[in-house]
């Protein structure tokens, strides 16, 4: 409920907002948590596995069961935080993990049957029958213990990745936090601030607490406000940074729009990489819990969460509450509550030389034992120090075992954390990630005054590593009480005393687990689920292994911990994979046609980045093969266009480029004459083939290289390794001149004929024949000319500046259409080159080499190359290896597939008999049947023999016959024509 | 005879405004990339300086003189823009012809370097990245070649072939930019 006069709240702003179908009203400057329970509301979560009615426990991001699904459909965010989700108008949230409803949870039947859900229960209990576990256990086991769904519709919210760079990457912008900040930013170096809390101060909001002689969230505001006026700072709220890793790099998670009802563009989201010359971490520390019997009741809540309800936004759990504590700062709860006029029943500290903190009925020496009532703390049961029970009608009761340092970042990079027995907590271990130091409560210094200080110094330090002269600033005056505390984890007693709110996992299954023999941290962990959960046990973790620490017989330091890994809290995978949804997932590579290659009907495929028609469909057609047919017969016939702008083309430039080709091909290069093209291949270091391509000499200096589409990356990193691994005393520049030409093929009997109508000069066959090349003029554009054929056809390939290439290839296909020609795509490209047994990437798939295809003569004896040597290794040469072959079906309408595999027609289709396999197949219209290539073991020898093919997953059998890859037009004389 | 007509790789696509910042194609002319031949940096620089007055640039830097700029775009490497290279230069470097593989555009406003922050792994500040700086790096999964013009604009080219994915990356966080400044 509310109270009157107190917090940091705006009552001025009302807020409306609906929770599980109801609506609530809260103020500005509220947390969906703040506003439940200024309204009263005690229950927010069913937990995990037991499905116990739960209520808020913290009053920020560590919290494990205030978990709740806020907005719909899909922009549905299930396992949003109550305690962090601002409110605003509007907003709706639902409550998770129960059915029918969280008043009324059947399955908290669970509940009932906990001695047989205890610690490994999964590794116990569903152990048989074994097909159970399948079809029964886990569908039930997923609908009972579960969190908040996603919708299943597609996000259609923004969400952003961006970069920062700094000087002083400041973590947490508490006390330590802004002192660190203002110290290196006055001397001017490059500051980023990240504060979690959309508000900056971290614990000056939460207490009552007085700076300078003022309120410590108003001193807070005033060093916020000189760091905004300074243009060497910036200050990033909302901001976690999630994790270190090497070199000074942090990742944050910035919730941009999550406090506003209608984004209206701005991203849900930002992952922030930030590069961090120094940091500071000042994440300030989390209070953990005493575990009792039945701690878990709504309304038992940690003391240092009860002040920030009440401090920061005015509200309190209970009207009569109780305070369960083993150090001194706990005592403040029962100050602030009983200042602010609610009845506390009683203060309760375990320590027997303990002095009360506040002017309330106090026992030292006493603990809860125990909690009352289901939906809601109605009473505890305290023992007091002489032994005698006693009962207290409480609806609220604030509990603290003390605070662990936030040292989670320290730990990202490996470094382990160190115990100091005086606070009874964890600390970081020094230089843990180097360039990062610790201040304030995150290494352990829990007075304001000493926070202050260590941050400014911890400023100064940092300024000074990076070269600037930085003095203290003045430190104000402030609170310096002394932290004392001694260990107290759990009560002893019967029945279950909560450690992992989230997991459900208690004081027990701890010490079954270490009773079973999982005595490592690591082994009680998996054992029990503790520290699990989406808040990894932050609150329950030293507990934990406290706990185990004592049920093995060591001490804490000698048990650790367990790992700390990124990130410090979940991090949506839409924003760490923001941009990549959709067509972002990778860049999209247009050729100058593709335009009017769309205009044309031409639906497209993808060739790694580049998108390439599949086929152009023409009135009529109503299959892909209709189109393809009609474009294989029209090259064969009359002359086709088809743009190969996308192979690779490389400029290569200087005195040595001849003996760097010979070097980098198989075959010989720097007989090349200029004005001549030659046919290359390219191996691997390995010897097996790389890819292969033309390489034309356009001048006694100036070479341009072609590759496949799909390795023209490859290719160029592969001429640079060798240039600067083995040729750096050639004279050789190379660039990739890709984008620079757009570049048409022109083939058929008529292509001359149309390039003759366009070219300034005409050209003939004695001036160009087969394998030349040269500059030439298109209708008044520089361009260059290749007579070149993948085709088989009679055939070139011409390429202008990449500015005409729209323009040039709508001439091209008005005069290829006036010829009864046409454009042509991929598809018939591919049967093109099988009737011709021209391979592609799918027989140079990797694992094949020069023998493998037959080229091995081309592997020059004369010279070395890339790959010479490896090629050479006897199991490379074999006779028995797969060599490439054709095949035709024997039947003609029998069907050839693409990744079936071969066996002779006698022998049974299983691996043993495995002989080869196909790797392209297409119908020849020229031929009127379909043509494969393939790989058959010592398949050269074996043209005219019969094999069998069978393609296991699509249950086909043909009977084939071995041919050589070449098809059609062996002697080549059409493209000599 | 019909002409072959010339189309620029962002045709269609810009210019663009989103709040203070506004992206549009530069026509900067020919693009030539330069890489001097063994031993011939000094020569190459000599030569430039005679030829256009822009000597070679250190890397990460750019020379400039009226229009013409000389860009470092990696090892041994520049790109001269906005002017044609003189003939003689083939004596030291390796000479080929760029001005269509690039898509060339100009992003400038206030807040540039929030929306390159976006997309571009490297500190755009403009003290650290100050006017003539030049570098080589990311725009979301495209290389690219970038170049500071003045405090308030950059310089961005990217392969042509990419050039609807460049808009498009640089559009969607120029949007998200605007938008964030309205919120709350």
């Amino acid at each position: 409920m509310r109270i009157d006069g107190k917090g940091r709240i705006d009552r001025s702003k009302k807020i409306s907002f609906r929770f599980d179908g109801f609506e609530y009203k809260g103020f500005s400057g509220d947390t969906l948590a703040s506003a439940l329970m200024g309204s009263g509301v005690r229950v927010m979560g069913r937990s995990f596995k037991y499905h116990r009615p739960r209520g808020v426990l913290t009053a920020g991001s560590e919290e494990p069961n205030a978990l709740v699904t806020v907005r719909s459909g899909a922009r549905t965010d299930p396992n949003t935080r109550a305690t962090t989700q601002e409110l605003y108008d509007g907003l709706e949230a639902v409550s998770q993990n129960r059915w029918p409803s969280l008043g009324f949870d059947l399955l908290a039947m669970n509940n009932l049957a906990a001695p047989f859900l205890g610690a490994g229960f999964y590794y116990k209990t569903f152990m048989w029958p074994k097909a159970f576990w399948e079809r029964v256990y886990e569908p039930f086991i997923r609908r009972a213990a579960g969190l908040g769904a996603l919708s299943g519709e597609p996000v259609d919210e923004h969400y952003e990745k961006a970069f920062a760079f700094c000087d002083v990457l400041v973590i947490g912008g508490g006390p330590a936090g802004l002192m660190a900040a203002l110290t290196a930013g006055r001397v001017g170096a490059n500051v980023i601030l990240c504060n979690e809390d959309s508000e900056f101060g971290g614990n000056l909001l939460s207490e009552d607490e007085k700076i300078d002689g003022q309120d410590g969230a108003f001193w807070a505001r005033s060093v916020i406000d000189e760091l905004r006026a300074m243009p060497n700072v910036r200050l990033m709220a909302r901001t976690t940074v999630t994790g270190a890793y090497d070199q000074g790099t942090f990742g944050a998670l910035e919730r941009v729009s999550q406090h506003v009802a209608d984004p209206a563009g701005a991203p849900v989201e930002c992952f922030w990489r930030i590069a961090a010359q120094r940091a500071v971490l000042c994440a300030g520390a989390l209070e953990r819990p005493i575990a009792f019997r039945d701690n878990d009741r709504p309304g038992v809540m940690l003391a240092g969460a009860a002040r920030a309800y009440l401090n920061r936004w005015g509200v309190t759990p209970g009207q009569s509450v109780a305070v369960f504590a083993n150090n001194d700062a706990a005592h403040k709860t029962a100050r602030d509550m009983a200042a602010a006029g609610l009845h506390v029943a009683a203060l309760i500290d375990s320590r027997t030389d303990a002095r009360p903190g506040a002017d309330v009925p106090f026992h030292a020496g006493a603990q809860v034992t125990r909690a009352f009532g289901s939906k809601g703390l109605e009473a505890i049961a305290v023992r007091a120090a002489d032994g005698h029970e006693e009962r207290f009608h409480v609806d609220a009761l604030a509990v603290s075992g003390g605070w662990n340092p936030s040292l989670h970042l320290t730990c990202h990079t490996g470094a382990r954390p160190v115990w100091d027995d005086d606070i009874a907590a964890f600390v970081p271990r020094p230089e843990a990630v180097p360039g990062l130091t610790v201040a304030g409560a995150a290494r352990g210094i829990f007075d304001t005054s000493g926070c202050l200080r260590d941050g400014a110094e911890a400023g100064r330090a940092a300024a000074e590593a990076l070269g600037l002269k930085a003095r203290l600033p003045d430190l104000p005056d402030a609170e310096d009480a002394p932290y004392r505390i001694r260990r107290l984890w759990a009560v002893p007693g019967k029945g279950r005393a909560w450690l992992d709110f989230q997991n459900d996992v208690t004081v027990k299954d701890v010490q079954q687990a270490a009773r079973e023999n999982y005595r490592s941290v690591e082994h009680m962990k998996r054992y029990t689920t503790q520290g699990m959960a989406t808040d990894q046990g932050k609150s329950s973790n030293v507990a934990a292994l406290a706990i185990l620490a004592d049920a093995t017989g060591r001490d804490i330091p000698e048990t650790g911990t367990t790992t700390f890994r990124p990130p410090y809290h979940p991090i949506a995978i839409a924003a760490m994979g923001a941009g990549a949804q959709g067509v972002g997932f990778a860049p999209q590579r247009f050729t100058t046609s593709h335009k009017a290659s769309v205009e044309r009907g031409a639906p497209m495929i993808e060739a790694g980045l580049w998108y390439r028609p599949s086929y152009f469909p023409r009135p009529g057609e109503t299959t892909w093969r209709q189109s393809c047919d009609r474009e294989v017969a029209m090259v064969r016939e009359t002359v086709g266009i088809c743009d190969v702008s996308t192979l690779g083309k490389i400029d290569l430039q200087g005195a040595d480029v001849g003996a760097f080709l010979d070097f980098v091909y198989c075959n010989t290069f720097s007989t090349l004459k200029p004005g001549r093209v030659r046919y290359g291949l390219m191996l691997r270091e390995d010897g097996h083939v790389m890819d292969d391509g033309t390489t034309a000499r356009l001048s006694d200096n100036q070479w341009v290289m072609t590759t496949t589409t799909a390795a023209a990356g490859e290719v160029m990193m592969h001429l640079e390794w060798v240039h600067q691994a083995f040729c750096r005393e050639m004279d050789v520049r190379f660039i990739s001149v890709t984008e620079q030409w757009a570049q048409f093929a022109v083939a058929g009997p008529k292509s001359r004929d149309l390039l003759n109508g366009l070219l300034d000069a005409p050209i003939d066959d004695a001036a160009f024949p087969f394998m030349q090349c040269g500059p030439v003029s298109v209708m008044g554009v520089a361009a260059r000319l290749f007579r070149i054929s993948f085709s088989g056809e009679h055939a070139y390939e011409l390429a202008v500046p990449s500015r005409y290439g729209d323009s040039l290839f709508r001439e091209l296909l008005a005069r290829a259409e006036a010829m009864e020609g046409g454009a042509y795509g991929m598809e018939a490209l591919n049967v093109l080159r099988i009737e011709k047994g021209h391979i592609t990437h799918s027989e140079i798939h990797g694992r094949t080499t020069a023998f493998d295809i037959g080229f091995a003569r081309m592997v020059s004896a004369k010279k070395d190359c890339i790959g010479k040597v490896m090629a050479a290794r006897p199991g490379l040469q074999d006779a028995a290896r797969e060599q490439l072959v054709g095949l035709r079906p024997v039947k003609a309408q029998a069907r050839l597939l693409a990744g079936g595999h071969l066996f002779r027609p006698d022998e049974a289709p299983v691996r043993e008999n495995d002989q080869g396999y196909i790797t392209s197949v297409g119908f020849s219209p020229t031929l009127g049947e379909a043509r494969a290539l393939g790989f058959l073991q010592n398949g050269r020898a074996r043209h005219g023999e019969e094999v069998k093919m069978v393609d296991h997953m699509r249950g086909v059998e043909t009977l084939c016959e071995v041919c050589d890859p070449v098809a059609f037009d062996s002697d080549g004389g059409r493209l000599r024509g | 005879m019909a002409e072959l007509l010339a189309k620029t790789p962002c045709s269609g696509l810009v210019p663009v405004t989103h709040g203070a910042v506004t992206l549009d194609e530069v026509a900067v002319g020919p693009i030539t990339s330069l890489a001097p031949y063994r031993g011939q940096r000094a020569a190459l620089s000599s030569a430039l300086t005679e030829t256009v007055g822009l000597g070679w640039p250190e890397p990460g830097r750019s020379t400039a003189n009226g229009d013409a700029r000389l860009v470092w775009t990696g090892r041994d490497q520049a790109f001269l823009l906005g002017a044609a290279p003189d003939a003689r230069l083939g004596d030291f470097a390796a000479i080929t012809d760029q001005s269509d593989g690039w898509a060339v555009l100009r992003i400038a406003g206030a807040g540039v370097e929030d929306v390159l922050a976006r997309l571009m792994p490297i500190d755009l500040a403009p003290d650290r990245f100050a006017p003539g700086h030049a570098a080589r790096t990311l725009c979301g999964h495209m290389t690219v070649s970038v170049l500071r013009l003045d405090t308030q604009a950059v310089q961005i080219m990217g392969f042509r072939s990419m050039a609807g994915t460049l808009v498009h990356e640089l559009e969607t966080a120029m949007a998200a930019v605007e938008a964030r400044a309205r919120l709350p």
